[in-house]
């Protein structure tokens, strides 16, 4: 689905990425961990097209297509879809209104017929229910005025309302109790098919105890420096990220 | 990858062509240019005036031509030359239609290429419209159903002559004749308007709409506005306006008087997108517009404007709020592009005791133009417990533009609150990125938080108005995506 | 010009510059309220006043003194006293000279003269001036400078002028009082300061002058990159009071803070004129006044950013918070924003209000009396603006005054 060589990117001069390598297929569901400043949200921004980010060196494929050559709305209606860190508040702009949008002009770009309002309708009161989001919500100001679960579960029933084939959840647990994380972490594993994959960030892995993944990277210094079962992050909680550093640094 | 920046979205609308751009070929019957006291006794005797309203013109021509044009505004631009202008023009046709089927068609294609077909809001909307072009009404729809409930609505020459007791009684006593320059012009060579009055307890059943054209080459124009709102009355107005697209300079300076009584509640409604100008700046309406309200015990004003149009803006609808508990409302959307300048806000004078206002006004600057905000809210010595709330944002689209707020807040009394609060900040790269992420193309999504910015302001709107000046947001930002 | 007919060219001002500040003197006309910039002020009374130039004695000068561990020089009616002052113990990286002392012609100036009446009359007229320096790299150092307006009609058109040199520290009090029984005096004053590359600099300007008398003030700043200014003013008397305070910031990434607190009672009209100017990208500009104001009193408070073309990245915030204590109280306050960069976090608020009867009858509840309530709260209003003032000797010697003329306890 993703194949990613050998990725370099700079932010203001500075290298953050030295040489990513990273590659998932449909059907998987592929953790990255990491201590604070390692890299993972960089990585991240750079896959969804920020542009403060300067790719210096590498190659990015998504679905034969070569991402970094695409705007970042282009990669969306492509089919990859971030749930960000910190989901931004659009006043005054209804989270229906947002969606529908983003789906139509999604429709549009694969040559598809603008969604009715009653299927829409009916689309967003199934998808609400997987995130148990308040259908009020909806109706309410993107993001405008939500508590920190709100905003995560509005990401997740975003991700679920526009069916993308690779979805990255960039540190989706911070700041979330037990319950939002299960919710959310529910509705993750429910949008779940053999056709998408899932790219998760986390610095914890407490997440990893409800969205199990198939691989555990570890990202230190801008590299992907371990690789391996989902046991592998139980071995980091354990552990610390101190062991990487000492091993890698 | 090439991301589109705003300089870039800058360029496009600097590119944007004025859509309504097209002149009617109606052969006026003109009057020659200039203004000397002959030009207002033909204008009188033209419209056939009883001698009062002639004294009336003749006084306030007197007095204009002792003031200077005011020089306060935030705006630069070349003063017209006020012996250069035409003060009368009419559409020769003078024969009142009774049904629409009777209008032009040419008047018809015309409303039709402004995208607001007539028939298509009457029959969806039961709008009653009365249609000035260049000045003099020719059509006035929905009169007897409104007649029933003892509604005035009828063009001001009309009002002259059908109720002229009414006119005398109410005209100039909110907007006087020394108020400034450009009411004094307007009082000595207004040429129509509209005329409306709610009789005491009715509350207008449906919407009351105009729509101004500036049409003639060359000629300014001089409407008038008069809406009595009797006791316990309500009624909401809807102002629209677009010109055609022009060479020189055209001058509009209106004067809009509104009456709410005690108990009544008048909502005064403006879409204005008059032609700004080309993208060089040449060319585009000078709206000089003086619009005020007073209210009386318990009553309410709300003005709601989005403006889009002209190249030069001098506008502050206003509330006097003279009786007690009554209330003042100003809400607005103003953008700015290529060269235009903007200089509009509101006045709340305080007079009466609990009274309320409330100013919210959205600045959207792009392009090389300027956008003020300029407001006044006073609190005169006995308004015990006047309250006032102002939210003034500014947004910047480019680094060429200016966004400026100059509020003006006089307190004479110690149990007054009032709060002002104004931000100015640039539009949101986060929110824009967080649009493209989802799939949203950058000119949809500046589109979106655009009207999302405004909304508070839109909602004030009527539904038809909301959607039409949502596009005319969104027009002001088309062509964006290259 | 009759009410200058008693004046002399001032012998401290180059021929040249005296000439330009006298016909820029006569070709502007005397402020009215239709002018923008004197809106809500009248200076009216000010045209029918013969000013004079008077000498003057300082009878107790330990009344005037903010802070006892600042060098102090004393000046009255504009006149340096030298035997009070004090000059030694400055520090020998300040420089200090008195016009008159040093027989200093000034030939140049900051200072706009043209349609600037109170300018061009203080440039003319000059009584006298100071003018310091401060070497480069200095650090600790501070003066005091006090004026005193004594006498019938008495004109102070003094300068202050100080240069901040680069990486250098300076604190300076400006203390503005008059003696007993001073009336229709009238200080009109201006400073000039340069605060030079990655300087720190701080004014305390206490103004405390009779009610009978006038006093104009105008302020040039000019700062540097990396500065950081810092301009607390305090009025808490005067009949009529303005002062124009105007930053040009000309250098990146500095730090402007204006700070000002007004305590008003019987018919003072106290009115602060702002302008903070950003030429250049990335600095920060952050502005509190506050005001009560009782009796009769008036208070305006125009305060304007403007933010120029090109200059991104700025951060400036504006507030102005009032309270009236009086049906015949007025403020008039338009804080303005003029802004030609779109890269700019700008803001600013106005609050205008009465305390709040809750809070007075919590206070009341707990056995504070009604007045003592009253000030307490007014007195944490406005505190918002004081506590920004660090030195303690100034903050102290403000309580003391509030005290003493408005009966508030601290």
């Amino acid at each position: 689905m993703i194949k990613i060589e050998n990725l370099h990117a700079n932010i203001d001069g500075k290298e953050i990425l030295k040489g990513l390598n990273l590659e998932v297929n449909a059907g998987e569901v592929h953790a990255i961990m990491g201590p604070n400043g390692a890299g993972k949200s960089t990585l991240a921004s750079i896959l969804a097209g920020k542009e403060d980010y300067e790719v210096t060196a590498g190659s990015v494929t998504f679905e034969g297509k070569n991402l970094l050559e695409l705007e970042t709305d282009e990669r969306a209606k492509e089919g990859l879809f971030l749930a960000f860190q910190y989901p931004v508040e659009i006043p005054g702009v209804s989270n229906i209104n947002f969606l529908r949008t983003a789906l139509n002009e999604k429709r549009e770009y694969h040559g598809q017929e603008p969604i009715s309002a009653k299927e829409f309708m009916e689309m967003v009161r199934e998808k609400s229910k997987l995130v148990e989001l308040d259908p009020k919500l909806a109706s309410r100001s993107v993001n405008e005025g939500f508590s920190g679960g709100e905003k995560k579960r509005n990401e997740i029933f975003q991700m679920a309302m526009l069916e993308p084939k690779l979805s990255i959840l960039d540190e989706t647990d911070s700041g979330l109790d037990i319950d939002a994380l299960r919710i959310v972490a529910g509705g993750v594993n429910a949008l779940k098919s053999k056709d998408n994959a899932t790219i998760v960030i986390t610095h914890y892995q407490r997440l990893l105890d409800y969205i199990v993944p198939d691989f555990v990277h570890v990202l230190f210094d801008g590299k992907i420096v371990k690789s391996g079962p989902k046991e592998l992050a139980l071995e980091l909680e354990e552990k610390g990220y101190d062991w990487i550093k000492a091993e890698f640094a | 990858m090439a991301n589109y920046t705003e300089n870039e979205l800058a360029k496009d609308l600097e590119n944007q062509e004025y859509k309504f751009g097209f002149t009617t070929n109606i052969e006026s019957d003109k009057a020659p240019k200039g203004l000397n006291e002959d030009i207002i006794r033909f204008i009188s005797a033209k419209k056939n005036e009883p001698e009062w309203l002639l004294e009336f013109r003749l006084n306030a021509f007197r007095i204009w031509k002792e003031m200077t044009e005011p020089e306060w505004a935030h705006v630069q631009y070349e003063k017209p030359d006020f012996q250069d202008i035409t003060y009368y023009a009419a559409p020769k046709q003078t024969k009142k239609y009774e049904s629409w089927d009777d209008v032009d068609p040419e008047m018809k294609e015309t409303m039709t290429k402004l995208g607001i077909s007539l028939e298509e809001q009457k029959r969806l909307t039961g709008v009653a419209v009365d249609f000035v072009m260049d000045s003099v009404s020719v059509a006035t729809s929905f009169k007897a159903k409104l007649k029933e409930l003892g509604i005035v609505f009828c063009s001001f020459s009309e009002a002259v002559q059908e109720y002229p007791d009414l006119v005398r009684e109410h005209m100039g006593t909110v907007v006087p004749t020394t108020d400034n320059f450009y009411a004094a012009l307007n009082s000595a060579v207004f040429t129509d308007g509209s005329f409306c009055y709610i009789p005491k307890g009715v509350k207008c059943p449906m919407e009351l709409s105009t729509y101004f054209r500036i049409n003639e080459a060359g000629t300014g124009q001089f409407e008038r506005t008069l809406v009595i709102a009797d006791e316990g009355a309500y009624v909401s107005y809807l102002e629209g306006c677009t010109a055609p697209q022009r060479d020189e300079n055209q001058l509009h300076a209106a004067v809009v008087e509104l009456i709410a009584k005690d108990n009544a509640e008048i909502k005064y409604s403006t879409v204005q997108n008059w032609f700004p100008g080309d993208k060089e700046g040449k060319g585009g309406v000078f709206n000089f517009v003086t619009k005020r309200g007073i209210c009386g015990t318990n009553s309410k004003i709300s003005w709601t404007q989005v403006e889009t149009g002209s190249a030069v803006t001098w506008k502050y609808p206003s509330c006097i709020l003279k009786g007690d508990n009554s209330v003042g409302e100003f809400y607005s959307v103003a953008v700015t592009n290529n060269f235009q300048q903007a200089d509009t806000g509101t006045k709340m004078i305080h007079l009466g005791k609990n009274t309320k206002s409330t100013i919210i006004s959205k600045g959207i600057s792009a392009g090389k133009s300027q956008n003020s905000y300029r407001g006044l809210v006073q609190i005169h010595k006995n308004a015990d417990n006047a309250r006032n709330f102002s939210q003034c944002d500014s947004l910047l689209m480019t680094d060429t533009c200016g966004a400026h707020t100059f509020p003006y807040i006089e307190c004479k009394n110690p149990t007054a609150k009032i709060e002002h609060e104004a931000t100015t900040s640039k539009i949101g790269e986060d929110q824009i990125f967080y649009c493209l992420q989802r799939g949203i193309s950058e000119e949809k999504a500046i589109s979106l938080i655009v009207n999302g910015y405004c909304k508070e302001v839109l909602n004030q709107l009527p539904m038809e108005f909301a959607v039409e000046a949502q596009k005319l947001l969104t027009i002001s930002l088309e062509g964006s995506v290259g | 010009m009759s009410f200058t007919k008693n004046l002399s060219i001032s012998p401290f001002v180059s021929a040249e510059l005296a000439e330009k500040a006298k016909s820029a003197l006569e070709a502007t006309p005397w402020p009215t309220t239709r002018m923008e910039h004197w809106k809500y002020t009248r200076v009216a009374k000010l045209q029918k006043l013969n000013f004079a130039d008077h000498t003057g004695t300082l009878a107790n000068k330990e009344q005037y003194i903010i802070d006892p561990d600042y060098p102090t020089v004393f000046f009255v009616n504009g006149h340096f006293i030298a035997s009070e002052s004090d000059l030694n113990t400055l520090d020998n990286a300040i420089s200090v000279k008195v016009l008159s002392e040093e027989k200093i012609k000034i030939d140049q100036s900051s200072l706009t003269i043209d349609d600037e009446l109170f300018n061009a009359l203080n440039t003319a007229y000059l009584t006298d001036g100071i003018e310091v320096n401060v070497s480069k790299k200095s650090t600790g150092g501070k003066l005091q400078i006090i004026h005193v307006l004594s006498g019938d009609t008495a004109i102070s058109n003094f300068k202050t002028i100080i240069n901040i040199e680069d990486f250098a520290e300076f604190d300076v009090i400006q203390g503005f009082f008059s003696e007993q029984g001073a009336v229709n005096c009238f200080a009109n004053v201006s400073t000039e300061i340069k605060a030079g590359i990655n300087s720190t600099v701080t004014i305390n300007k206490f103004q405390y002058e009779d009610e009978a008398c006038f006093h104009i003030n105008t302020e040039v700043v000019e700062q540097e990159k990396d500065s950081h200014f810092t301009i607390n003013t305090i009025t808490l008397n005067g009949g009529l009071v303005r002062n124009n305070l105007k930053i040009d910031v000309n250098g990146e990434n500095a730090t402007t803070n204006l700070y000002g607190a007004y305590v008003l009672k019987g018919k003072q009209h106290v009115d602060n004129h702002t302008v903070v100017d950003h030429k250049v990208a990335n600095c920060y500009s952050n502005e509190l006044y506050k005001g009560v104001m009782d009796e009769n009193s008036t208070a305006v408070f125009n305060g304007k950013v403007f933010v120029r073309p090109d200059a991104q990245k700025i951060n400036a915030f504006q507030s102005n918070g009032n309270v009236l204590l009086s049906g015949d109280a007025t403020i008039n306050s338009k804080p303005e924003l003029e802004i030609y960069a779109d890269d700019v976090k700008c803001s600013h608020g106005s609050t205008t209000g009465q305390l709040d009867d809750d809070a007075i009858f919590y206070l009341e509840a707990r056995g504070i009396s009604k007045p003592k309530a009253m000030a307490l709260l007014v007195s944490a209003f406005v505190g918002e603006a004081f506590d920004k003032i660090e030195n303690e000797h100034v903050q102290g010697f403000i309580h003391q005054k509030l005290h003493e003329r408005f009966n508030w306890q601290f």
